[in-house]
């Protein structure tokens, strides 16, 4: 709602501070799930652990960065794990076909899956902004869509990447570090900070807003809609396209469960970072710290030594929503 | 399974002399309904192109003999494709049910009608239903893998990925547990990966935080094993002296053949017992000889020197 203030008149100062604890409390409830492992096994707390896990909610994070555009418009995607599936998909039979081991092939199939993935993205908002249809219902067609074609690529096999040298080539991309900082990392701080930037500094990230929280208001005040909303999808497109730009090199295959379930990880990780389900709050940061605090969660199960394996779902669900409430009674105390 | 393999190649072996035989006097149409889970991963994968492969086969050897492979993409439709089939008048109906609850009335209906049935891996609840049952051996596939672990290790500790909760998935991992037993091999943990190589990368980047000393990875399938590998080589960790999949995809043999060091060996549960299947029905009408009753391929041990009869280089899986 900082974004709506700048819209209107300056906000008095006490209301300012609880907006800010309301934008940090992702981060106190992901403060409380580090003290949580520590306590459940102290081996959790090493550098080592904590790198694992920061890295591998790149995926994730990155794809949820673009669903908060998309959510905080007022709209859905339910089709971002079966995209990031067939964009994988594309981009590895891409780089067998070309062959060799060059950077510019490398470049090129990098341009394919951006490309791929972005038009995806523009042809889930075209239907959803010159069709007039619920997001709900194209993301959900599109997500099977997406998902037979990875499963037609690969002939319900694997797709994987044939090139030995390229493999070795392109595996730093995921497994590398800059300055002791793994690059899914650096690529998760890249595409928050400029979807921070877009979000809450320039007209369109107003306009977002401003369409999600009253799409009629929006109109009138001449707020072009559905332009901002085809833009949303896209944006979202260009976004899974990161994250399989970091996917592809640490496995180097896509298979037919490639990215199962990673749209209801990516709306969950926007719904905990504090962005509203229906629209009209966004906040990049916040979906980050929710990323990384539903791959912690899955983290900690793995470290105590007392969940039965039976029982790890239901207590992964628990803490969610535990460190949910907890956050709510933050804002209301204030 | 090679002895069954062989078992069932003999009968149809013996059908295609018995059909020469037979084609003098008459030449005999059967239809074969062929009905599969559609390829949603690797091994169901697996299982249509050998559906499709021994289709082509078996339609070469028998000029009567029309064979219509079906897949389908969950229970429910499969139940559909069924009414579907029997629509077009078949002989013998080869089924490999999405899940034994809701295909056992289907199935029962199909045989009503007078219709050959044949059960492929997954069992239906009412076992009088089937003429033919071919079945892989989960309970083996488990015992095989521990028996491996306590023979080779003595002892040590092990990592179990575990796949998604099935009875499947619980017959082999009670199994492997039972053949530890009265071994020093000790499973330190266990947890489900979900038959899914990005699972299985984290759960295993997840282990070997946790434990400083694992002496091997029991990863159950190949896929997870996939996941693992990677997650060790980049621990670099030294301690791990193997990790074992299981299913027998093309790959992971190929390692094995290859004399892979952290792959040493593999366990079959070959997606192409459809094919064995399929043979033994069409047997059944051609081949003169009994050939009702239930078939259990064995879960065998794939080591470098018997790798080459497991490898299919032009199967998806």
């Amino acid at each position: 709602m900082t974004e709506n203030a700048a819209t209107t008149s300056p906000v008095p100062e006490r209301r300012r501070f609880a907006f800010d604890l309301k934008a940090a409390s992702p981060f106190i409830a992901l403060a409380a799930l580090i003290l949580l492992g520590a306590v459940v096994n102290p081996d959790f707390l090493t550098v080592s652990n904590l790198t694992n896990v920061v890295t591998r909610s790149a995926f994730i994070a990155i794809i949820a960065v673009g669903a908060t555009f998309v959510i905080a418009s007022g709209g859905l995607d339910l089709s971002v794990g079966s995209m990031a599936a067939f964009t994988a998909g594309l981009m590895i039979l891409t780089l067998n076909k070309l062959g060799g081991a060059e950077t510019s092939t490398l470049l090129m199939a990098m341009g394919v899956a951006l490309m791929v993935a972005a038009a995806c993205g523009l042809f889930n908002g075209l239907v959803v902004t010159v069709g007039k249809i619920e997001p709900f219902i194209v993301t959900l067609g599109t997500m099977g869509i997406f998902r037979s074609l990875v499963i037609f690529l690969a002939a319900g096999g694997t797709i994987t990447l044939r090139d030995s040298g390229m493999r070795e080539m392109y595996r730093p991309l995921y497994f590398g570090s800059v300055m002791g900082i793994p690059i899914p990392v650096i690529a998760i701080l890249l595409v928050a900070g400029l979807g921070a930037l877009l979000l809450y500094k320039t007209p369109f990230g107003r306009h977002v807003v401003a369409v999600g929280s009253n799409e009629d208001v929006a109109r009138y005040s001449g707020v072009p809609v559905s332009r901002v909303r085809l833009l949303t999808y896209v944006i979202q497109g260009i976004c899974v396209g990161i994250a399989v730009l970091i996917y592809v090199p640490r496995l180097g295959s896509a298979t037919p469960t490639t990215g199962l379930l990673w749209e209801l990880q990516a709306i969950t990780a926007v719904v905990i970072g504090g962005t509203a389900l229906r629209g009209g709050v966004g906040r990049i940061w916040g979906t980050v710290a929710g990323a990384v605090i539903l791959e912690l969660v899955a983290n900690i199960m793995v470290f105590s030594n007392f969940v039965s394996e039976y029982l790890v779902g239901a207590v992964q669900g628990s803490i969610i929503i535990i460190a949910m409430l907890v956050q709510r009674s933050l804002q209301r105390a204030r | 399974m090679k002895h069954t393999m062989l078992k069932s190649l003999a009968i149809a072996g013996l059908a295609v002399g018995l059909a020469g035989a037979a084609h003098a006097q008459e030449k005999k149409n059967v239809t074969i309904a062929v009905s599969i889970p559609a390829a949603t991963h690797g091994w169901t994968g697996g299982a249509v192109y050998h559906a499709e492969e021994a289709a082509k086969r078996l339609q070469q050897t028998h000029p009567g003999l029309k064979v219509i492979v079906k897949t389908s993409p969950d229970g429910a439709s499969q139940a559909n494709a069924l009414d579907d089939l029997m629509a077009q008048k078949i002989d013998a109906l080869v089924v490999l049910p999405f899940n034994s609850d809701e295909l056992t009335n289907p199935v029962r209906e199909v045989k009503k009608r007078g219709t050959f049935i044949t059960v492929v891996d997954r069992g239906l609840k009412d076992a009088s239903i089937q003429d033919i049952y071919v079945a892989g051996n989960n309970p083996e596939f488990g015992r095989v893998a521990g028996k491996y672990f306590a023979d080779t290790l003595k002892q040590g500790n092990v990592v179990v990925l575990r796949g998604i909760p099935t009875v499947i998935d619980d017959e082999r991992v009670t199994n492997f547990e039972k053949a530890l037993e009265g071994s020093g091999v000790k499973v330190i943990d266990k947890q489900y990966a979900n038959w899914n190589r990005d699972d299985a990368f984290r759960v295993m980047q997840d282990y070997l935080s946790k434990h400083p000393k694992i002496d091997a990875v029991w990863a159950s399938d190949d896929d997870m094993a996939l996941g693992v590998l990677e997650a060790i080589r980049q621990a670099k960790r030294e301690d791990i002296k193997f990790v074992l999949g299981g299913a027998g995809m093309k790959e992971m043999v190929k390692r094995v053949m290859d004399g892979d060091k952290m792959i040493p060996v593999n366990v079959s549960y070959p997606p192409a017992l459809v094919a064995t299947a399929m043979n033994v029905t069409a047997a059944h009408f051609y081949g003169n000889a009994p050939a009702r009753g239930t078939y259990v391929l064995n879960a065998e041990l794939i080591t470098k020197d018997n790798a080459k009869n497991y490898y299919f280089p032009d199967s998806p899986f």
